[in-house]
């Protein structure tokens, strides 16, 4: 019995911190928008950090939005040629990329590559009493270190996302029509009549704005956040990595059931 | 890594980052998509617009003059009426056709424009009287069906009930 | 009245664990002020509670005729520019090299030309005697070169108070003894205030000018360097000499011995 109320007891104490952690990192991230004047006025700082968000997650973006390209166009053409309609293959491959892949896969990518990285770089800082030591110095961390990163993960997602669902198409384009032999003409031609700039490719860009946003503010809280110790920091990371991947998938439903909702 | 080294990745960084979203709307994605000060609104009624979607092409002799601006229900007629935007660029009588048509069997469907003979051009916001409706499969089998039903009932007892 | 810092009745516990209680302590302008204590006793505390990072459950903390505790964020932060701190981990930042950090303040809250900022980062480097490390990465120190690192970036904007956390940790002979000499020079030639926290009983009390003993939450003795080595105070006396057997106890408070390795019945 007393097990019994113990859990429900533990059950309603997991709800209050779960909220209260909400409302902090809620106030942390308002807190971070409205102390970005220096990311702004100093933008060598966010340059340095677009460096290591943004360039150095470029290799695994490129790398793997060629290869799911190449794999898009391999399915998509043994399911489109038994309809003898191949030459929609670049369609498929382009629609898949800018709508749904490229802001979902990059982001993903993203929060692995730079949200850990930031989450263990903010959380060591604050378990060394680096940001301590700032708040000594009169600098605020929250303006010096969390907004430049805030903005760097902002602005590099979308870029990020572009290049992925770019070489994703370009490897659509060697497996469909260089190694399958899919027409050209056709395979460009009916991309860009089906491939709308609005509907999909804005759609698409807006999306991986907010998946930016929301991967890098997750990041940013949790290394602020972290335990100022080993396990500390180790287990932000990881709670990074799988919180930010939840909220994009989530985000990502409910942003496609505003966009595209009745358009073909 | 210096400060010069760093700046230019991330110029390069930034730059390719531009171009890929340049390539997906130019080469990729259609931004011509016709603009609303170099096009003018017609609008016509359909019994049954079928699977038409806003967005959708707007042909003539199979070149793409415009495009499906919004599709809403006339509720004194009882039918759709389509609002299309034509490029500036053409012209077409005012007795022009307007037919809903599916490219290939089972492919999207667009507005086809047959131009009349009529020396009046049309202009914005005006209004076509001739309109053909989609065709729409379910009701062309049944068609089918009722046809074949008339020619022989006594054959098939079941067809009966069609009647 | 020429107290920079004045510390009444102040109390501090971390969750319910009372850590200080009831601490008073003042530090004139332009003196060395040492705070000893055994480890643990809240000594890092009590510089946290100057510098406003943590607040005070009772008691007042007044640093220039300011009480720190009732500061508005802005206000304390313009206070905290004529601070200066030495963490007692350097807490030196990793992604930047040695230059850089000495460089950071004067960076932050001046628009100091380029040379300028050279030459004054050189010249505090030059100081602690490592003028030739401003190209390393703080991963590429010593412990006690971080130290002297960090100490060079406390005083870096030359403050009105410098906090050492341990200046002398992990600092063999030689650079314990310039060390020392250091923070008195700067302390006289610039008329600041500094103080001192530290375990190094013999350095110190030849460079400071007044001695506080922190045990158990207060102060338990206190007086210049001279009453100190005279003071027969068992306390005291088992500092200033090292002895395990004292007033002051080695150990964590915990349950008896035995019956923690459970030999008893
Ligand atoms: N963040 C914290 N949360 C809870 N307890 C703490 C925290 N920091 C310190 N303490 C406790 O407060 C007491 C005083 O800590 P403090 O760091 O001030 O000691 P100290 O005098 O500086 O010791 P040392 O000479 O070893 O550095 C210690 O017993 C420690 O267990
Ligand atoms: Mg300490």
């Amino acid at each position: 019995m007393s097990t019994i109320v113990r859990s429900i007891a533990g059950i309603g104490r997991r709800t209050l911190e779960g909220i209260s952690r909400m409302g902090y990192a809620t106030r942390f991230f308002i807190a971070a928008l409205m102390r970005s004047g220096t990311a702004f006025r100093r933008f060598g700082l966010t340059i340095r950090e677009i460096y290591f968000s943004g360039v150095l997650s470029l290799i695994i973006i490129l790398v793997s939005g060629l290869f799911v390209g190449m794999v898009l166009a391999l399915q998509g053409y043994e399911t489109l040629q038994t309809y003898g309609s191949e030459e929609v293959l670049g369609v498929l491959v382009a629609l898949s990329l800018v709508r749904e892949l490229g802001p979902v896969v990059a982001a993903l990518l993203f929060a692995s590559r730079a949200g850990s990285a930031i989450t263990a770089e903010i959380g060591l800082m604050k378990a060394t009493e680096q940001l301590a030591a700032m708040e000594m110095m009169a600098v605020d961390p929250v303006a010096r270190v969390v907004a430049p990163r805030f903005w760097a993960g902002v602005i590099s997602m979308p870029l990020l996302a572009a290049l992925f669902s770019a070489m994703g198409i370009l490897g659509g384009y060697l497996v469909g029509v260089v190694l399958i032999g899919v027409d050209e003409g056709s395979f460009w031609s009916q991309m860009q009549a089906k491939v709308d700039f609005e509907e999909d490719i804005l759609n698409g860009v807006i999306k991986s704005v907010v998946f930016g946003i929301a991967v890098t503010a997750i990041a940013l809280f949790e290394g602020y956040d972290a335990p100022p110790t080993a396990e500390g920091v180790s287990g932000a990371t990881t709670r990074t990595v799988v919180t930010s991947s939840l909220a994009i998938l989530a985000l990502d439903f409910v942003l496609t059931a505003f966009m595209f909702r009745g358009i073909s | 890594m210096n400060r010069a080294m760093l700046d230019l990745w991330v110029g390069i960084f930034v730059v390719a980052g531009i171009g890929a979203l340049m390539f997906l709307a130019l080469k990729v994605g259609s931004m011509n998509t016709v603009d609303a000060k170099e096009s003018y609104q017609v609008t016509a009624l359909f019994e049954n617009i079928g699977g038409l979607k806003a967005r959708a092409p707007v042909k003539s002799a199979g070149v793409v003059v415009g495009r499906v601006s919004s599709i809403s229900f006339d509720d004194k007629t009882y039918e759709a009426e389509v609002t299309f935007s034509l490029d500036k660029r053409y012209s077409f009588p005012t007795d022009t056709t307007a037919s809903i048509l599916t490219s290939g069997l089972l492919g999207e469907q667009y507005i086809g424009l047959e131009a009349g003979g009529e020396s009046v051009k049309l202009k914005n916001g005006d209004r076509l009287k001739l309109t053909q409706s989609a065709v729409v499969l379910e009701n062309l089998i049944g068609q089918f069906l009722y046809s074949k039903a008339q020619e022989g009932p006594q054959q098939e007892g079941t067809t009966n009930e069609v009647q | 009245m020429d107290n920079l810092v004045e510390i009444e009745n102040v109390s501090f516990s971390y969750g319910d664990r009372p850590v200080l209680k009831g601490i008073n302590l003042t530090a004139r302008r332009g003196q060395v002020i040492a705070i000893m204590g055994n480890s643990g006793c809240g000594k890092t505390t009590l510089l946290r509670l100057i510098g406003g990072q943590i607040k005070p459950d009772q008691g007042t903390v007044k640093v220039a005729g300011q009480v720190v505790n009732e500061l508005k964020p802005l206000d304390l932060y313009s206070l905290r520019r004529k601070m200066g701190m030495l963490f007692q981990f350097g807490a030196l930042f990793t992604d930047m090299n040695v230059f850089e950090n000495v460089a950071f303040q004067m960076r932050e809250h001046t628009k100091l030309p380029e040379d300028v900022i050279r030459d004054l980062v050189l010249m505090k480097l030059h100081a602690v005697g490592l003028r030739g490390a401003a190209d390393l990465m703080p991963s590429e120190l010593s412990g006690g070169m971080a130290r002297r690192v960090a100490l060079a970036r406390a005083i870096a904007l030359e403050p009105m108070l410098v906090m050492y956390d341990e200046p002398f940790a992990g600092l063999d002979p030689i650079s314990l003894g310039v060390t020392g000499n250091l923070i008195r020079r700067l302390t006289d030639t610039l008329g600041l205030t500094s103080l001192v926290v530290t375990h190094d009983v013999q350095e110190s009390l030849k460079i400071v000018d007044y001695v506080y003993f922190v045990s158990e939450g207060i102060i338990e003795a206190e007086g210049t360097p001279a009453e100190i080595s005279a003071s027969n105070l068992p306390f005291v006396h088992q500092f200033v000499h090292g002895e395990a057997d004292g007033p002051v106890p080695f150990h964590y408070p915990a349950k008896p011995y035995e019956s923690d390795l459970r030999l008893g019945a």
